[in-house]
C-alpha cells in the first residue's frame, strides 16, 4: 500500500510526495496557507504559498515573508504533488487546497462556508477520495437563516437605534465578518465607523478590487458627535474596553454563529446577538461533504468525535484531525 | 402564543431592568386576561404540572428530527438547555398558529387525562405550528423551570405600572394560594379590593450581607441583634381557626410541618409570625441536616417526627389582628415577646432571643460563637424600622461568620448552563488521602467570567479522558473552596458533605501537592459537623 497523500503530524497536515505542510503551527520549511486568520496562518514559515487573493492580507499581517502565489484554479508541481488553490467561500481570498499525488486526490477545506454572501468568492465544490473538513459548527442545532434575512434584522436595528439618536456597536472580528457586515449595511440608513484594526483590513481589500462601503476610520480626535445614529464596527475585544466608552448610550450587538445560542448571547452581555457565521452550518457541513464524493472523510476544527462518529453512522469512513490543542476549541464570540 | 414570545424576545434582548419593565407593564396592557393572568402565574412560579417525562420529550424530537438520540444528547451540554436543544434541532414550521397562550397552558392542563399517544400526537402537532422561538417557550412551558430573566420584583413592577396600583399592595395580591384555574386577571390584579384569602402570607423582608465594619450602622443602642439560624425561613399564619406554613420561597408547607399547628390550641387567631423553622432537639437546633430530611416530603412519617422534630423560632410579628408591617421593629418585637412569654415547649413556637449587647465590639466577641449556637452569623435589624418587602437595604443587615475554607485540587469539569453554556463553570474537587485524591465536593459560582473564560482554556489543553459531558482533567489547579457547615455523608466517597461550597478564590500560587487532606476535613467535620 502507498503513504497516504497527507498525513498529520506534531507540526500540522503534511504531504511526503510534495514535502510541504498546510496551514502548520509550528515554522516548517514549506507552507501552503489557506487563509489570512491568525489559526491557520503563522509566522516562522521558510516559504509561504496561498492563492493570489489570500496573500495581500497575509502580507499585512505577517509583514516581510517570501510568499508566492497563484491564481484559483492553477495548478502547481511541488515534488511528486499537483496542489492548486480554490474558493472556500469562508472569507475573502480564502481557499481550499487541492492536492494530487498519482492519481489520488485529497482536499483541504481550511474554514468554508457554501452558500454565496456576494463578498468573497463562492465556495467550489471539489471532487475528490478523501475531504478534510472543518467542523466548527458541526451539531444539528446549528442553522443558519438565510444571509438577507440576518440583513435586514441588523438594518432594522440599526435604523431603531439611529431613530433614537443612538449609535449601533456591532463586534465582529477584523478580517472576515467586518467586511462581510460592511458590504451588507444599507448605507443610507447613516454613517459607518470603523475600529482600526477593522479599517486597516478594509485598506488592504479595497487595494484588491473588493466592494465596500465608504467608512470613516475611528481616531483619538474625531468628534464622535458630529455622526449622530452611526453604524460602528469594532472586534468584539474592543467592545468591552475604553475605546468604546465614547459611543454614549449605544446600543451594542454581536455578529457571530455562536449567537444562535441564548447562554452565549446573554453571556456576551450584548443589547442584540445576530446568527452570522462565515463557517458552514450542519447542513452544509452535508452538501460539502456530499459533492466531494468522497469517501474518506476527516473531521478538524471544532465537535470533531462527535462529527465524526455522525458520519460513520452514515457510512463515511470518518476520522479524526488531531489539532493543536487536541479539543473543541472556539469558545464563543469569534470563531476565525 | 405570538405576542407572548414577542414579549420574551423583548425581554431577553435587553441587559436593562428599565426596558424589561416597560415590555412587561405593555403586555400587562393590552394581553387578553387569560393570557396576562398565566404570564403573572408563570412569572411568579406557578407552573401547570410536567405532563411528558424529559426523555419522552428527548426522544419525539429526535425521532421528528431524524436525527438519532445521541446526538441531541451529545448537543444538549453544549447547548446547556433542553427546551432550546430540542427547538433549534427541530425542522423549520410547516404552519403557524395565532392560539393565544392560555389556549396552549389549557392543553398542558389537559395532558394528564390523555394517553401517551395521544400526548405525543399534540406536541409534535405543536412543534410543527410554532417558529424557534414559540417552540423554546413551550419546551419550557413543557418541562417546568421557566426562568427567563424576569424577577418577581420586576413582575411586580410592571404590574403595579400598568394598573397604576402601589407596588408594595400589588406584592401582596400576588402572596398566597392561588392558581389561573381558582381567580380570574380581575379579581387577583385589576379589582379594587384584593381577594379575601386566610391563608395569604406578607412579602418576606430579606436582609442584604454586611461588608462593613458594624459601626458603620451608627449607635449600637439603636439595633436588635439576634442569632442567625440556619432553618427554613417561614411565616406561621394563624387566621380562621387554621394554621398556615409558608416558606420564603413562597412554598405552602402546612402539611410539612404538623407540629406547627399546636400553635392555635395557645394563641388566638389573627396572627402572623415571621421566623425560622428549625429542628429542635428541647435546648437549641439540631445540625441543618436533620431538618434536611424534613425537606421535600409531603407527609412525615411518625418516625421522623420523633427523631426530627420542628419549632418555629420566631424573629417578629407582622399581624396581630391588623396588619403590623409599618409598626417600627422595637414595638412588634415587644408585642411578640409578651404573646409568647411562659407558652409552654408543646406550643413548638418561642421567640428567637435577642443577643444583649452594649457595644459593636461586645457583639462582633458574641458573634465569634456562632458555630457554638449552631447559628450561621448573627442579625441586625434597626429598632424603629417598619418591615419592608423584598431585599432592602438599610435596615436589615446579615452579620454573617466568616466561612470555612479548604484549599482543594479540581479533578473533574463540567460545561455550564444558561448563561455560562459553552465555558466549563462546574467542577469537582478533590482533597488527599495519602496519594490518592479524594473528591468531597463539587463547586459552579465564585469566579468572574474572565476566569471561567482561562480556566476552559486550560481545560480543554488538559483533559486526561471524557466521560460524556464531564472531563477529567490534570490534578494541578488549586482552590480555594469556602463553605458555611460540614456533615458527615455516608453517600459521599469521602464521608463528609460541605453546606453552600463555592470556589473563593483561584490559587495559582500553590501547587497540587499543597492542597488540603482528608484527615483535615475530618477534623472541621469534629468540629463543627
Ligand atoms: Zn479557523
Ligand atoms: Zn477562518
Amino acid at each position: 500500500m502507498s503513504e497516504p497523500v497527507l498525513i498529520f503530524t506534531d507540526k500540522g497536515i503534511y504531504c511526503p510526495a510534495g514535502g510541504f505542510y498546510i496551514d502548520p503551527w509550528r515554522p516548517v520549511d514549506r507552507a501552503l496557507i489557506t487563509h489570512g486568520h491568525a489559526d491557520h496562518s503563522r509566522w516562522g514559515h521558510a516559504r509561504y504559498l496561498s492563492s493570489d487573493a489570500a496573500a495581500p492580507v497575509i502580507r499585512h499581517r505577517l509583514g516581510e515573508i517570501a510568499i508566492e502565489t497563484l491564481p484559483y484554479g492553477e495548478a502547481r508541481r511541488i515534488g511528486d504533488a499537483q496542489v492548486s488553490f480554490h474558493p472556500a467561500g469562508h472569507i475573502p481570498g480564502s481557499a481550499q487546497i487541492r492536492v494530487e499525488v498519482g492519481g489520488e486526490v485529497w482536499v483541504v477545506s481550511g474554514d468554508y462556508k457554501v452558500s454565496p454572501d456576494g463578498l468573497c468568492e463562492s465556495f467550489e465544490p471539489l471532487r475528490c477520495h478523501a475531504f478534510i473538513t472543518e467542523c466548527t459548527f458541526g451539531l444539528p442545532v446549528f442553522n443558519w437563516a438565510p444571509q438577507a434575512k440576518i440583513a435586514a434584522q441588523i438594518n432594522a436595528w440599526w435604523g431603531a437605534n439611529a431613530a433614537e439618536g443612538r449609535p449601533s456597536l456591532l463586534g465582529a472580528y477584523s478580517l472576515g465578518k467586518a467586511q462581510r457586515l460592511l458590504a451588507l449595511l444599507d448605507p443610507a440608513i447613516g454613517p459607518i465607523l470603523t475600529h482600526g484594526a477593522v479599517e486597516n483590513t478594509n485598506e488592504v481589500l479595497r487595494a484588491q478590487g473588493y466592494a465596500l462601503p465608504d467608512t470613516l476610520r475611528v481616531t483619538p480626535d474625531l468628534d464622535v458627535k458630529a455622526h449622530p445614529g452611526a453604524m460602528v464596527i469594532a472586534p468584539p475585544s474592543a467592545l468591552g474596553a475604553s475605546w468604546a466608552r465614547r459611543f454614549r448610550g449605544a446600543q451594542v450587538g454581536m455578529a457571530s454563529g455562536w449567537m444562535a445560542l441564548r447562554g452565549v448571547r446573554r453571556r456576551r452581555g450584548a443589547d442584540r446577538g445576530f446568527v452570522l457565521s462565515d463557517h458552514a452550518d450542519w447542513g452544509e457541513l452535508h452538501s460539502a461533504i456530499r459533492g466531494t464524493g468522497a469517501e474518506k472523510i476527516f473531521a478538524t476544527h471544532g465537535y470533531t468525535e462527535i462529527f465524526a462518529r455522525w458520519l460513520t453512522a452514515q457510512g463515511y469512513d470518518a476520522q479524526i484531525v488531531p489539532t493543536q490543542f487536541g479539543g473543541d476549541e472556539d469558545t464563543d464570540g469569534e470563531a476565525p | 402564543m405570538k405576542a407572548f414570545a414577542a414579549l420574551f424576545t423583548a425581554i431577553d434582548q435587553s441587559t436593562k431592568t428599565t426596558v424589561k419593565t416597560a415590555a412587561l407593564a405593555e403586555y400587562f396592557r393590552t394581553a387578553p386576561d387569560d393570557d396576562r393572568l398565566w404570564t403573572v402565574a408563570l412569572f411568579s412560579g406557578r407552573r401547570p404540572k410536567r405532563a411528558v417525562t424529559t426523555t419522552q420529550l428527548r426522544e419525539w424530537a429526535a425521532e421528528r428530527a431524524g436525527l438519532p438520540l445521541w446526538l441531541l444528547e451529545e448537543s444538549y451540554p453544549i447547548v446547556g438547555d433542553l427546551a432550546e436543544t430540542i427547538a433549534l434541532i427541530l425542522p423549520p414550521n410547516e404552519h403557524t398558529s395565532d392560539r393565544p397562550l392560555s389556549a396552549w397552558l389549557g392543553d398542558l392542563l389537559n395532558y394528564p387525562s390523555l394517553d401517551i399517544e395521544a400526548r405525543k400526537v399534540r406536541i409534535l402537532d405543536a412543534w410543527n405550528r410554532l417558529d424557534a422561538t414559540e417552540r423554546f417557550l413551550f419546551n419550557k412551558l413543557i418541562t417546568g423551570g421557566f426562568r427567563i430573566g424576569v424577577s418577581r420584583k420586576l413582575m411586580t413592577r410592571a404590574l403595579a405600572q400598568a394598573t397604576g396600583q402601589d407596588e408594595a399592595a400589588m406584592a401582596l395580591r400576588l402572596m398566597g394560594d392561588w392558581t389561573p384555574q381558582t381567580t380570574t386577571w380581575q379579581r387577583l390584579v385589576a379589582a379594587p379590593e384584593p381577594e379575601e384569602d386566610d391563608s395569604r402570607p406578607y412579602p418576606f423582608y430579606l436582609a442584604y450581607q454586611l461588608e462593613s465594619a458594624p459601626q458603620t450602622l451608627g449607635p449600637a443602642q439603636d439595633w436588635l441583634a439576634e442569632w442567625k439560624w440556619d432553618g427554613i425561613r417561614g411565616q406561621l399564619i394563624l387566621r380562621g381557626g387554621a394554621h398556615h406554613v409558608w416558606s420564603r420561597g413562597e412554598e405552602l408547607m402546612s402539611d410539612r410541618f404538623p407540629e406547627l399547628a399546636a400553635a392555635t390550641d395557645f394563641l388566638p387567631e389573627g396572627l402572623v409570625f415571621d421566623g425560622e423553622i428549625v429542628a429542635w432537639d428541647g435546648r437549641q437546633p439540631l445540625p441543618f441536616n436533620t431538618l434536611q430530611q424534613r425537606i421535600g416530603r409531603k407527609s412525615v412519617p411518625k418516625k421522623l417526627l420523633r427523631d426530627a422534630p420542628v419549632v418555629m423560632l420566631a424573629y417578629d410579628l407582622l399581624e396581630d389582628g391588623q396588619d403590623l408591617r409599618d409598626t417600627p421593629l422595637h414595638a412588634r418585637r415587644a408585642r411578640l415577646e409578651t404573646l409568647l412569654a411562659g407558652l409552654p415547649p408543646e406550643a413548638n413556637i418561642r421567640p428567637s432571643p435577642r443577643i444583649p449587647f452594649e457595644t459593636w465590639e461586645d457583639l462582633a466577641q458574641t458573634r465569634n460563637m456562632a458555630r457554638d449556637h449552631r447559628a450561621e452569623g448573627v442579625m441586625l435589624k434597626r429598632l424603629d424600622a417598619p418591615y419592608l418587602a423584598g431585599r432592602k437595604k438599610g435596615d436589615w443587615w446579615k452579620w454573617k461568620l466568616d466561612p470555612l475554607c479548604v484549599d482543594a485540587v479540581m479533578i473533574y469539569a463540567q460545561q455550564g448552563h444558561g448563561r455560562r453554556a459553552n465555558l466549563f463553570t462546574d467542577f469537582t474537587f478533590a482533597a488527599w488521602n495519602g496519594n490518592e485524591l479524594v473528591p468531597f465536593t463539587k463547586a459552579y459560582s465564585g469566579l468572574t467570567d474572565a476566569e471561567f473564560a482561562k480556566i476552559t482554556a486550560w481545560v480543554r489543553r488538559n483533559t486526561l479522558q471524557r466521560f460524556g459531558p464531564v472531563r477529567q482533567v490534570k490534578p494541578e489547579l488549586v482552590f480555594e473552596i469556602a463553605f458555611e457547615g460540614i456533615q458527615p455523608s455516608p453517600r459521599h466517597k469521602s464521608g463528609l458533605s460541605l453546606r453552600f461550597p463555592r470556589m473563593a478564590r483561584w490559587r495559582h500560587d500553590k501547587p497540587a501537592q499543597e492542597a488540603n487532606t482528608l484527615d483535615d476535613l475530618r477534623e472541621m467535620l469534629a468540629l463543627y459537623g
